[in-house]
């Protein structure tokens, strides 16, 4: 029973690990309707330039600072020249909009700085902790912490702060928000700027764990399913969508990879996403669309 | 023209998440009449209409139709009777011409199959032929053949209403439903548009129901006029009766009539419009 | 400008409906069917064969089967892909298993179970519109490369699951010869563009539109959704399953599920974005750019001192501009490289005229 127990916990916290990369999209699809399929090459590009940083002797608070300051330029500069010349179209075009823009910065970071795996440190050891009769691990509670506070600070920006007000009035009703002076531009540069924080920090927590390398930018398809589950439009949805995931994930390999063969993961969370969806159309805490005629 | 009534609702009430859009409304429809919807904005008229052909499901109350008795209406049966419709927010599909647009609306009357068309084989030549010939007096009697090839969606408003239009005609119904048909025109393509109604009715023998807010447009066309307001019929009844009626003037102003002042002078101006007919 | 055009009037519905209205365009076409069946083989070498020419016509084909159901229908798909790969695998296995089935028959039986495949991953299509969807096919991306890998049986139990493929003899004839191998790809991708031009000018292609445009009127007016989404991924389906058949027999020669991935699936939607969507010679032209681009690429790259950009840094760049590209055209001209080239030809035609 403690095995499954550990397994579970074990996948609750992996998932904890995906929640933080949908928070990302969440962020972003909430404020501009867009589905960022660049948020994968965000994280990646993040957990790259930090580590290249690190590489080269830069103390981390600093190196943190700098690819900070670059994700924000980067999220700037998206906006700028892409999403302003698109303002209006189809949920269809934004999404293959930022396929391309994976796609850039996928070719940007491995130019810049190879194909090879960068080994991250964090100083947190991997180390399993005994809890109340099970084997957790540090790390796996280092993340789900983090994970924590960064939805405490998002939940004390959209509604404690001036800047936040503005991002909730945007999410409701882009022309009306327009209307009462909110300057769209700056509401999405800022929006895409916290998107690229949260990616900067999902990376560096991925990259910790697996080593920053590629396969992270593959991270955002697994995104997919918890945001199905949890709604697009929802963080608390986005955390309570990963878990789900992580757990389901890692229970169907341990407990049904023997059955049917080994590499379940792979497909399990979109096939478990896709029975959610025949149930539920808009996810656990989307907001359905009322489609009017 | 038969004794029975064409459509007939009885007890209709619908609402949305506990709002109720109608309440208990019923009349009757004779076959080959132009039955006009009217009331304020917000009476429930739309909704109506989706009720009658099934976009909306009615929460109580029954629709019979052609004879057959309906608890509820589905889109696919509804268009399978003999019932189409146009929209207040026009739609067409932007992405096709006029002349495909016009086409769609005759997709229940072919026999050819998907294959047969692909390989252009059996029924489909034939067909097409028929299909097209069909399409054409349709885009002849609404005069848009030098539209006939352009994108719908690049098409001018007043156009677009026309197309669609066209498109409900071309699927030869028993009953056409049009949602403000007239919204948006001026005077000149109200006084086209109204003229395309009668020559409809009259040449095609077609039943129309139609929303309009032009009251002098409805007195002028229909036989027959139902009123709502705030979900609920208040008159029904020719065009004379309910404009002597005082729940609808009422209404429309807002007060009984010897009480009738500048109080809400836009609703006078609606009935006078109303009293000049 | 180029030619005459005034005296050409349709006289019958029927000649409205062709393809192409003039007798110039269709002499065009005529003459580069003719050129495309007999001079290339006569004239093409056999790097031309088999390294631009057949992945050229394949991805086309791809490129038509992913847009009826992405352009045309409106069905958002990133599992293209995954089709392919069961048109290869099911053909291979006819051929293999089914002795007496000539080549063209386990080429169509392939596609058939693709189409059927298609059908069972687009059946939510009927509850979940729009970007949703996407998981669905996704789905079908990751699950089919697992099974067809996990389960030996589908490769003739070889390892890591490859396949290779049958000796390509049709009526007595080998065409196992690049410019043969040419020929069978020509041949069959010629029949399907035939058909399915003539798919998306029927009713059938109407009512995908009209789904696309607007599902609820659609309803409305009796178009049936069900039968219209689900044909739609059905013969997606077998368009991809014989391409994905031709891509192992004829172009790769063995093939691994691996090769049928998510980066393949992009390849495709790429190709109908930068091509357009909702067009027929739009696949053609993507695929021309998606074959092309990366041998002009290198080529460029090869002009410029050796060493200053290396085979991995092509492949880097080659990235960033599609991207850029897909970004590009998404913006200046959603309607791809078809409607560059209409706007082109319009200009032709009234030159030196401006209107």
């Amino acid at each position: 029973m403690a095995f499954f127990f550990e397994v579970l916990i074990g996948g609750l916290l992996a998932g904890v690990m995906y929640s933080l990369v949908a928070i990302g999209f969440v962020l972003i699809y909430k404020a501009s309707g867009v589905f960022n399929f660049a948020q994968g090459a965000m994280v990646l590009f993040a957990a790259l330039t930090f580590v290249s940083l690190l590489e080269r002797g830069v103390p981390f608070w600093l190196s943190f600072l700098v690819t900070l300051a670059t994700m924000i330029a980067l999220a700037l500069l998206i906006e700028r020249a892409v999403l302003r010349p698109l303002v209006g179209r189809s949920p269809i075009t934004l999404f293959m909009a930022t396929l391309g823009l994976a796609y850039i910065i996928e070719g940007v970071a491995q130019a810049l700085w190879g194909a090879q795996v960068h080994g991250l440190e964090l100083a947190i050891s991997d180390a399993p902790l005994a809890l109340g009769g099970l084997l957790l691990s540090q790390f796996d509670l280092f993340a789900a912490a983090t994970a924590a506070a960064l939805v405490v600070l998002l939940s004390l920006l959209f509604n404690r702060t001036r800047i936040g007000l503005a991002l909730r009035a945007v999410a409701d009703d882009p022309r009306a928000a327009m209307s009462v002076g909110i300057r769209l531009p700056r509401v999405w540069a800022v929006v895409w700027a916290v998107a690229g924080f949260v990616g900067l920090v999902a990376g560096l927590l991925w990259g910790a764990r697996l080593g920053v390398q590629f396969s992270l930018s593959l991270v955002v398809l697994k995104a997919l399913p918890v945001l199905i589950i949890g709604g697009f439009t929802s963080i608390s949805g986005a955390i309570v969508g990963g878990l789900i995931i992580g757990a389901s994930e890692k229970l169907a390999e341990v407990y049904l990879g023997p059955l049917i063969g080994g590499g379940i993961e792979n497909w399990f969370p979109y096939v478990l996403a896709l029975l959610f969806l025949l149930v539920r159309p808009a996810g656990l805490f989307g907001e359905r669309a009322i489609e009017r005629v | 023209m038969s004794n029975s009534p064409l459509l007939e609702l009885e007890g209709i009430s619908l609402s949305f998440k506990g709002v109720k859009a109608i309440s208990d409304i019923g009349f009757s429809v004779a076959e080959g009449e132009i039955c006009a919807l009217i009331g304020p904005n917000g009476a429930g008229k739309s909704s109506l209409l989706n009720v009658i052909n099934g976009v909306y499901r009615a929460q109580q109350g029954r629709i019979r139709f052609a004879g057959q008795q309906r608890r509820v209406m589905h889109p696919h049966a509804a268009a399978r009777g003999g019932i189409a419709r146009t929209f207040q927010n026009i739609a067409l599909f932007k992405g096709m011409s006029v002349l495909d647009n016009v086409l769609t609306g005759r997709n229940l009357k072919r026999r050819s199959s998907w294959l047969e068309q692909a390989l252009r084989i059996g029924r489909a030549p034939g067909e097409d032929d028929r299909q097209r010939a069909a399409a054409e007096r349709v885009i002849e009697f609404l005069r848009i053949q030098p539209w006939r090839d352009e994108i719908v969606g690049t098409l001018p408003y007043g156009l677009q209403k026309r197309v669609e239009l066209a498109r409900a005609l071309a699927a030869e119904p028993r009953l056409l439903l049009l949602d403000e048909p007239m919204a948006g025109m001026n005077a000149e393509e109200k006084r086209e548009m109204s003229r395309f109604i009668v020559e409809i009715n009259r040449e095609f023998g077609m039943t129309v129901v139609l929303i309009e807010h032009d009251i002098g447009v409805v007195m002028g066309i229909s036989h027959h006029v139902v009123v709502l307001d705030y979900g609920r019929k208040i008159g029904d009844g020719s065009p004379e009766q309910v404009r002597r009626n005082p729940d609808v003037i009422a209404a429309y102003l807002g007060v009984r009539p010897a009480a009738a002042s500048g109080l809400f002078p836009h609703r006078s101006a609606t009935w006078h419009s109303f009293s000049k007919c | 400008m180029l030619y005459r055009e005034a005296g050409q009037f349709s006289v019958r519905y029927a000649d409205d409906r062709r393809f192409f209205r003039l007798r110039q365009d269709r002499l065009g076409l005529a003459a580069l069917v003719l050129f495309a069946f007999i001079g290339v083989p006569l004239l093409g070498n056999d790097y031309w064969f088999s390294a631009i020419l057949i992945p050229f016509l394949l991805l086309s084909l791809a490129g038509l089967g992913l847009n009826l159901l992405t352009g045309y229908a409106g069905q958002l798909s990133l599992g293209s892909a995954a089709f392919m790969a069961v048109g290869a695998f099911a053909a291979y296995n006819f051929e293999l298993r089914v002795a007496w089935l000539p080549l063209l028959a386990s080429l169509l039986l392939g596609g058939l179970v693709a189409a059927l495949v298609a059908v069972v991953f687009g059946l939510p299509s009927l509850r979940i519109k729009g970007f949703y969807l996407l998981v669905s096919t996704l789905a079908a991306q990751f699950f089919v490369p697992w099974t067809l890998t996990r389960f030996s049986w589908f490769s003739n139990d070889s390892a890591s699951g490859v396949i290779s493929a049958p000796p390509l003899l049709m009526a007595g004839y080998d065409f196992s010869s690049p410019a043969g191998r040419y020929l069978l790809t020509l041949a069959v991708v010629s029949a399907l563009f035939w058909l399915g031009a003539n798919l998306v000018r029927s009713e059938l292609g109407r009512n995908w539109m009209a789904v696309r445009d607007m599902d609820t009127a659609a309803a409305v007016i009796g178009i049936p959704l069900l039968k219209t989404k689900l044909l739609a991924f059905a013969i997606s389906g077998f368009y991809l399953g014989v391409a994905g058949s031709l891509w192992a027999f004829t172009y790769l020669g063995t093939v691994e599920p691996h090769g049928f991935d998510l980066n393949r699936s992009f390849q495709i939607l790429f190709i109908i974005i930068i091509g357009g969507l909702g067009s027929i010679l739009g696949n053609f032209l993507g695929a021309a750019f998606i074959v092309l681009f990366p041998v002009l690429l290198s080529n460029l790259a090869g002009l410029l001192p050796t060493g200053l950009i290396d085979a991995g840094q092509i492949e880097n760049l080659q990235k960033m501009a599609f991207g850029t590209l897909i970004i590009i055209f998404l913006i200046k001209e959603p309607e791809g490289l078809a409607r560059l080239w209409q706007r082109f030809r319009e200009r032709t035609r009234r030159w030196p005229l401006r209107h």
